[in-house]
């Protein structure tokens, strides 16, 4: 297992251009929104947090989450099984499984890179509050991470070819950026949107990563739905995906 | 001893029957071909051996263990190259062959296998960039790499350019030489005919016949057919007083003569005896084509 972990993730670093898009925009979009100046003040709207302490960071964080989850998993997977790696791998004692296991802790591991360098180059760079409940904030990251992978995993059981992928991805990436506040910070939004953004997993783990940066414990219904959506997902993408 | 043993084997997809009633045995270190048409069902009958595919009916035993109960098991004896498994574009040769033997408890040196099948110097390159002959060798090395007893090849050679099949051809000949049983699937009538010890036709997921390639052929009469164009006339009935000659027949300036046996020595020698020269010559013998053709009354390609 630590040998195809160690391929794959070199196999990961040779597509250096999906890499640095995943990393690099959302940073890029974080230092350089962080920077104009009236988003470093105290926002009344926001209940006097600052933009660039909360709801910039976890946004931008989340694109990350979701970039990997519904555009780069499901595009690995669906070409592995489009050329028939996983049909390959499926004669040896190793099982297929296995390699699918390595894709989600990659995954999860190149997101951890990159909220690792939006936290720290926000505060080094902008000044930004570091997220003042850690442990709650790494347990948010891992959880809303895991769920949203998962919905990757279905992406990737659905999409019939490997240029499909993305297309489908897509559809998935942005209404969920839009129900989660990206471009509405959940505060402004109208109440029934609120309950939309209350139930759709990358919302709540929006927020909850706002949460705890803030130094508040995370909702309990937020928490919930984000266990729900690693479960409902995990089980459909369990039930739906074809090794070839 | 028996290396695969599959008893009326049957599988059917939601649309269609693969394989209808399928049963062969492969002994120790042969080359076993199964031939036949596109769509016949051969890819669906090894994938039930190699356990890829549960089958609907029958019995497969391979070195006595049951694909479906012991798919560990079999993973260790049997190695299998498949129609339509690649790897990664941007693995690295070396990368993919240390990746596979860490998948089996006691690989061969993948360094040294890499050399027999010719691929020594292509160690640093991606998988991406290599021709279609070079992949296909690298397929075959991935599955010999755990050292299996048996190794499944299919449609090795197809889409390779006639060079690139015959080397590919060798490689096969030196794996069988090492001691492995092999069943190679192919729907080309010269590769199970040069290859194969013994070879299954394969028809519509049913198998016609099961024997040598030469077998085959003399169960079809074994016919030959010899075409020249004569230096001087001569009378039918000078061949056809041959005993082995059962037919002369004329087109235009060519005499084509069908019989068995030793035709061609015979047929010679009388128009010899007569001063006659059989100009541009050619002796045409019935081929697993024919053989193919005979059995199911279907043209093979």
């Amino acid at each position: 297992m630590r040998k195809l972990l160690f391929v794959e993730t070199k196999l990961h670093l040779r597509q250096w251009p999906t890499m640095v898009f995943t990393i690099g925009l959302p940073l890029a979009l974080l230092l350089g929104l962080g920077s104009i100046p009236d988003l470093g003040k105290p926002d009344p709207a926001m209940g006097g947090q600052r933009f660039i302490d909360t709801q910039l960071p976890a946004q931008m964080t989340l694109l990350a989450v979701l970039t990997l989850a519904c555009s780069v998993l499901p595009a690995v997977l669906v070409t592995y099984r489009e050329q028939g790696v996983l049909r390959r791998m499926s004669t040896t004692p190793v099982p297929p499984g296995r390699l699918l296991a390595a894709q989600l802790i990659i995954n999860l591991a190149i997101g951890t890179v990159s909220v690792f360098l939006l936290v720290v180059l926000g505060y080094v760079v902008l000044g930004a509050a570091m997220p003042k409940q850690l442990p709650g904030f790494v347990l948010v990251f891992l959880l809303g991470s895991a769920a949203l992978l998962a919905l990757g995993l279905v992406i990737a059981s659905i999409a019939p070819t490997g240029k499909s992928a993305p297309g489908i991805g897509s559809v998935v990436m942005f209404p969920l950026m839009f129900v989660a506040g990206m471009w509405i910070p959940r505060e402004v939004m109208p109440d029934a949107l609120r309950v939309v953004s209350d139930y759709s997993v990358a919302g709540p783990f929006a927020q909850a990563l706002r949460d705890t940066w803030a130094g508040h414990a995370p909702q309990p219904l937020h928490l919930i739905v984000m266990v729900a959506g690693l479960l409902v997902f995990g089980g459909i993408a369990i039930r739906l995906f074809r090794w070839e | 001893m028996k290396v695969i043993e599959v008893r009326n084997l049957h599988k059917r997809y939601p649309d269609h029957v693969a394989v209808d009633d399928v049963s062969f045995e492969v002994s120790d270190g042969e080359i076993f071909g199964i031939l036949g048409p596109n769509g016949a069902g051969k890819t669906t009958t090894v994938e039930c051996v190699a356990g890829l595919r549960t089958p609907d009916r029958g019995t497969v035993r391979v070195t006595g263990i049951d694909p479906q109960q012991d798919r560990d098991a079999l993973r260790r004896v049997l190695g299998a190259q498949l129609q339509s498994a690649a790897l990664p574009d941007k693995i690295k040769v070396w990368e993919a062959m240390d990746l596979y033997a860490s998948f089996y408890p006691d690989p061969t040196d993948w360094s040294e296998l890499l050399e027999r099948v010719g691929l020594g110097d292509k160690r640093g390159t991606y998988f991406g960039k290599l021709s279609g002959g070079q992949r296909q060798r690298l397929s075959v090395a991935l599955a010999l790499v755990g050292r299996p007893r048996v190794a499944v090849l299919d449609e090795l050679t197809t889409g390779l350019d006639p060079q690139a099949r015959r080397d590919t051809w060798e490689l096969v000949e030196q794996v069988r030489d090492s001691g492995v049983t092999i069943v190679l699937v192919t729907h080309f009538m010269e590769e199970a005919e040069r290859l194969c010890d013994r070879v299954a036709l394969i028809d519509a997921g049913r198998v016609a016949a099961t024997d040598t390639p030469a077998g085959l052929i003399a169960q079809v009469g074994g016919a030959q057919r010899l075409r020249f164009r004569p230096t001087a006339p001569f009378s039918d009935d000078l061949l056809l007083a041959l005993p082995e000659v059962t037919e002369v027949a004329r087109s235009g300036q060519q005499v084509v003569v069908t019989g068995t046996g030793d035709l061609a020595p015979a047929v010679m020698l009388t128009l010899a005896n007569h001063q006659i020269v059989p100009a541009d010559l050619r002796v045409e013998q019935a081929t697993l084509d024919d053989a193919f053709l005979a059995l199911t009354g279907r043209k093979l390609s």
